[in-house]
């Protein structure tokens, strides 16, 4: 049987990559390589998955160097020569092996103000939002992030910069920007603007490469610089 | 620096580097065009001396400058040596001010 060598990130001490092989098999993922690893080779490697079907965005990892899921990632697309190296996700401290510390993450995008603030209560009648409309189309376009952090991965400002809110945190903010039944966009418009927000991005676009939605934060980034600043000429925030 | 004027910085940033787009190519342009024909320095200081619209150009050209390259400047210490704070916010300031000076020192040179 045809095999793989797979070397793994795991941090026992100052850390280090360890090298297994695992059987090559049809259709196989990074997390089924992951997973025989921890079932059959050793059960000491922790890493993290949920749904194994590309939704609850748990089980992202470094793959041969790029921020993907491993259960929507097949082997034959990815490896070189038969090798494989995973690795936990980048700019994320490490609890153990593949498994990050996202608290940094998810606190951002709460910096962000990426919570919805309506206005209507439950009396009112539905808000009318044209699906065609430029703000929905926005809005749809950004919404269907599900928070895995390839983006925060792969983004050199976050590297540069740990205090920058980041890819995921400010598409959140600019879905809620053009969500138009929303009451706080000049608090959150503050909230993201500046160095360690919209403003300190580079447009590398690393983030839209690497989304596995196919969502383009770089786009929503720059539509908050530029709501960001003419807020900021007509003294809105 | 709050986060309006940190909106603001980037927004005087775009709008310098939109003017500097302009004057470089005017600028090339015309040192290419001024050459071409074996213009001297001494014929090339006749035509600017006194030259108000040459002047308001380079002026103009000096103060994109002064804007944008500070600003920039700002953001690859910060991002290089984690450097921020109102410190890094003076020294901008100081070679913003330093560069509008020598521009304009270089500019009334060739105007007066």
């Amino acid at each position: 049987m045809a095999s793989l060598k797979v070397t793994v990130w795991r941090s026992a001490g100052a850390g280090g990559y360890q090298a297994y092989e695992v059987p090559r098999l049809e259709a196989q993922t990074v997390l089924d390589v992951v997973t025989y690893i921890q079932r059959v080779i050793d059960p000491s490697l922790s890493y993290r998955f949920a749904c194994r079907v590309g939704v609850c965005g748990s089980c992202a990892m470094n793959v041969n160097g790029k921020a993907r899921w491993t259960c929507r990632t097949h082997v034959e697309k990815v490896t070189a020569d038969g090798k494989l190296q995973i690795a936990p996700l980048s700019n994320l401290p490490v609890i153990k092996d593949l498994v990050t510390n996202m608290e940094q993450f998810f606190d951002k995008w709460a910096k962000a103000r990426g919570r919805f603030s309506g206005a209507r209560t439950r009396d009112d009648d539905f808000a009318r939002v044209m699906p065609d409309s430029p703000q929905r189309r926005n809005v749809d376009a950004g919404i269907e992030c599900i928070g895995c952090g390839a983006c925060y991965s792969a983004c050199d400002v976050v590297q540069w910069n740990p205090d920058y809110l980041g890819p995921a945190a400010l598409n959140r903010a600019w879905t809620l920007h053009n969500d138009v039944r929303d009451t706080m966009h000049a608090e959150r418009l503050a909230a993201v603007a500046g160095d360690a927000g919209c403003h300190a991005c580079h447009t590398h676009t690393s983030c839209s490469e690497r989304c596995p939605k196919q969502i383009s934060p770089t786009i929503g980034i720059a539509g908050l610089k530029r709501a960001a600043a003419a807020a900021a000429l007509d003294g809105e925030i | 620096m709050k986060a309006r004027a940190q909106a603001l910085l980037w927004l005087a940033q775009r709008v310098s580097a939109a003017v500097l787009a302009l004057c470089v190519v005017v600028h090339l342009a015309t040192m290419i065009y001024a050459v071409r024909g074996g213009l001297s320095a001494a014929e090339i200081l006749g035509r600017t001396h006194g030259n108000y619209g040459w002047f308001a150009f380079y002026t103009l050209f000096v103060f994109a400058v002064a804007v944008h390259a500070p600003i920039g400047l700002r953001t690859v210490v910060a991002e290089t040596f984690g450097w921020r704070g109102s410190a890094l916010d003076a020294l901008t300031l100081l070679v913003g001010i330093a560069l509008a000076l020598a521009g304009m020192r270089a500019v009334l040179g060739v105007f007066s």
